[in-house]
């Protein structure tokens, strides 16, 4: 029976798709799972896989072309099938993105028929709603292991995450990180997660609450507010020229240092480690920093996890991996999304101090400037020091200004005594 | 042990009973003279006489009646149906009388009887010839529903129906008379009413299977264990009551369950393990429950229609990939 292949959506913030490249051409034969084509999306260029068997009868959106979530693409049916009917829905509207979409066979004749197991006809059902489809089983492991499905892609049948998933999910977590330590693990230390951070949800108190809503009346839906601090980087510029020495194909920067101290000042001060939920707040464990990246007609904030448990070449190495993906497009959604803090620096930019808009539901960005020395008074003395200001960008709903500035003393304190990292 | 057939062991378990126990009695359509239309009763007549092993003219309802009677008043008959596809001339005395005798006593009657004989699919014997009841059956409080699939659970299994102090349905399959298998020459060897088999150890999936299905179940663990998935195959022996904690244990083990009957799917027994497995084992299944049962049309004559309305091992096996996510 034909079915339609509609725009899906392969990214959360997506709207409409544009077709990169088709991986079939018309005639050929498809089957359930087999990647069908290239979609460009808002935010990467994604595969896009077929959700039933036969014959790919016909395309719609040709390569270059973009369509709106939901419209119908291409028809996928029996060699001799009569699609005329799906092809005259071709030009009507694309549902609305939450809608569900219609289902996915043609219209058959609807008597009364039982079917092989003695049941009426049932409506045939779709997999193409964008709803996460995933086994008991499947969905009891992840739960128990703290992995959060989103962060996954399904096996099974259109897109079913199954047993195998979560253990092959799993196995990956245990493999301590693509990214070899400079140094042997110390063994108390846990083993590094690829998922995104377990968290815990505190219901929001009432002044909570209050705070929130005046804020957002005065603001906007993110109330910011700015916290700037003076750090002197001397100490963590030559800790970094020190690690390289020993290998130069560590290529630690400047950057992945401040990623480490933001990640441990977070688990120091779990209420920066936490974003609003409208009824309740949201705690993380880990501290899963988005790092932004500028790209081709933007920028895009891959997701270091867990940089709380990660050696500092762990991060140098994903950071670099993840960098070089982004700006030829090929992170995945769950790469890119579900980050619990940010941090954006400009330094590279000459930028001495900017300050950076958060990206929701995080409760904040850390904005980096550039190292630059400057003179400095030092016991009644004029000095030259290694100078980077930051200014930290704090959702208010969540964040206080005295809860904020604690965080970010002790990030500049981790920077000045970078010897706190291993203490 | 010695090696005998279905056919052997079913008449050994009821020479011993008739022995041990002298309120047993036999009766049914040509148990006596004529040995048993499938032979089962080979024997009995010359060994215990004519008030022990006893003809019946063509009256279902009418034998099945006089059973019930007689198990009231103290005796323990055993009624033979040719087939259970006659069966459904006695249902009433089975279902109203049997049945609920003993809680619309208040517990004064016990009905200690067993009606027994083959049923399901045999060789080309059509629609009215070869059907498979036991979900009717299974369906009635106060009823316990029994299916062998090889020779010792044939006589373990029917020695502790002769004995049990409630009704039995004792459903033989027609083709499987002449399966052979090793069975203990023990008088006192017997296999308690439900307790589930595990015919087979394994660690990918589970196939529950019953009656003929057993030998195909058995066959298709062969054939994928080539293919590298481990099936665990479990024989429940007892409908009713249904060992279902063996099943349970098995899914939360594999978490993939196929289940093989040959009657028709709808409200068959497959459909009620399978209610019962999503209940008890939700969180540990990682497919969805996968029944493979016989077609839901009437038996075909015709053999090549037949052979497509039995489930055979290709459909076990294609089954059990289906489950497993290989194909």
């Amino acid at each position: 029976m034909a079915s339609k292949v509609i725009m899906p959506k392969l990214s959360p913030t997506m709207e409409e798709g544009q077709i990169a490249r088709w991986l079939k051409k018309e005639g050929d034969k498809v089957s359930m799972g087999e990647p069908l084509a290239e979609i460009d999306t808002d935010k990467a260029t994604m595969e896009m896989q077929a959700l039933s068997n036969g014959v790919l009868r016909k395309i719609l959106i040709n390569e270059g072309e973009s369509a709106p979530l939901g419209q119908l693409i291409a028809v996928i049916g029996e060699p001799n099938e009569d699609i005329s009917s799906l092809l005259s829905e071709a030009p009507a509207k694309a549902p609305e993105p939450p809608a569900e979409p219609e289902p996915t066979q043609a219209a058959t004749s609807q008597a009364a028929v039982p079917d092989a197991n003695g049941h009426a006809r049932q409506t045939p059902t779709s997999n193409q709603s964008g709803r996460m489809i995933v086994s008991p089983l499947a969905a009891r492991m992840a739960a128990e292991a703290g992995l959060d499905l989103r962060t996954l892609q399904g096996s099974g049948p259109g897109g079913r995450i199954i047993k195998r998933d979560i253990e092959a999910a799993l196995t990956e977590t245990k493999q301590v990180a693509k990214f070899p330590r400079a140094v042997e693990r110390l063994p108390f230390q846990p083993s590094v997660v690829a998922s995104a951070s377990p968290y815990r949800d505190e219901p929001a108190s009432e002044i909570r609450r209050t705070i929130a809503r005046r804020l957002v009346t005065s603001i906007g839906p993110v109330p910011h507010f700015f916290l700037t601090t003076e750090i002197e980087m001397d100490r963590a510029v030559e800790m970094r020229r020190g690690i390289n020495a020993l290998d130069p194909d560590l290529k630690i920067s400047i950057n992945d240092i401040i990623i480490k101290v933001v990640a441990n000042a977070l688990i120091q001060h779990p209420a920066v480690n936490a974003s609003f939920q409208d009824k309740f707040v949201r705690h993380y464990e880990h501290a899963d920093i988005g790092v932004a990246v500028a790209i081709e007609d933007g920028l895009i904030t891959p997701v270091v996890r867990s940089a709380d448990l990660k050696s500092l070449s762990q991060i140098a190495g994903e950071v670099r991996e993840l960098a070089d993906r982004a700006r030829s497009r090929r992170l995945k959604p769950e790469e890119y999304t579900g980050a619990t803090f940010s941090v954006s620096n400009l330094g590279m930019f000459g930028i001495d101090e900017f300050t950076a808009v958060i990206n929701p539901p995080e409760g904040g960005i850390l904005a980096i400037g550039a190292v630059t020395p400057k003179p400095v008074v030092r016991e009644n003395e004029i000095v030259i020091r290694q100078i980077m200001r930051v200014t930290m960008s704090c959702d208010h709903r969540v964040i206080d200004g005295a809860t904020g500035a604690k965080f970010l003393q002790t990030v500049k304190k981790i920077l000045e005594n970078p010897l706190y990292l291993v203490v | 042990m010695p090696t005998i057939t279905i056919r052997e062991a079913l008449n050994q378990a009821i020479r011993e009973e008739l022995a041990r126990d002298e309120r047993v009695f036999l009766m049914g359509e040509e148990v006596a003279a004529y040995d048993g239309a499938y032979k089962v009763t080979k024997g009995l007549l010359n060994e215990f006489g004519p008030k022990r092993v006893i003809d019946t003219p063509i009256t279902e309802l009418g034998f099945a009646g006089l059973g019930v009677g007689a198990a009231m008043v103290g005796l323990r008959p055993i009624v033979e149906f040719m087939t259970f596809n006659f069966s459904v001339l006695a249902t009433d005395q089975i279902i109203n009388s049997a049945a609920k005798m003993l809680y619309m006593s208040g517990g004064q009657f016990k009905i200690p009887i067993v009606f027994r004989g083959p049923g399901g699919s045999a060789f080309q014997v059509s629609s009215q010839h070869s059907q498979a009841l036991e979900s009717w059956y299974a369906y009635f409080p106060g009823l316990k529903v029994v299916m062998p699939s090889t020779p010792a659970d044939a006589k373990g299994l029917l020695k502790s129906s002769i004995r049990d102090d409630d009704p039995v349905i004792f459903i033989e399959q027609e083709r499987m008379y002449g399966n052979k298998g090793e069975v203990p020459d023990d008088p006192d060897f017997t296999i308690p009413l439900g307790v589930a088999d595990v015919k087979r150890e394994g660690t990918d999936v589970t196939i529950v299977a019953r009656s003929l299905m057993v030998p195909i179940a058995l066959k298709a663990a062969d054939k994928l264990q080539e293919q590298g998935v481990s099936c665990e195959v479990i024989d429940p022996r007892t409908i009713r009551p249904l060992d279902i904690e063996t099943i349970i244990q098995s899914v939360k083990k594999t978490n993939r369950v196929v289940l093989a009957e040959e009657s028709h799917p709808l409200c068959g027994v497959n459909a009620e393990i399978s209610a019962e497995i999503m209940e008890r084992a939700f969180d540990y299944l990682d497919a969805p429950v996968k029944r493979i049962s016989g077609a839901d049309v009437p038996m075909p004559y015709a053999k090549n229609l037949e052979n497509l309305a039995i489930p055979d091992v290709e459909r076990v096996v294609a089954a059990v990939r289906e489950v497993a996510y290989l194909d």
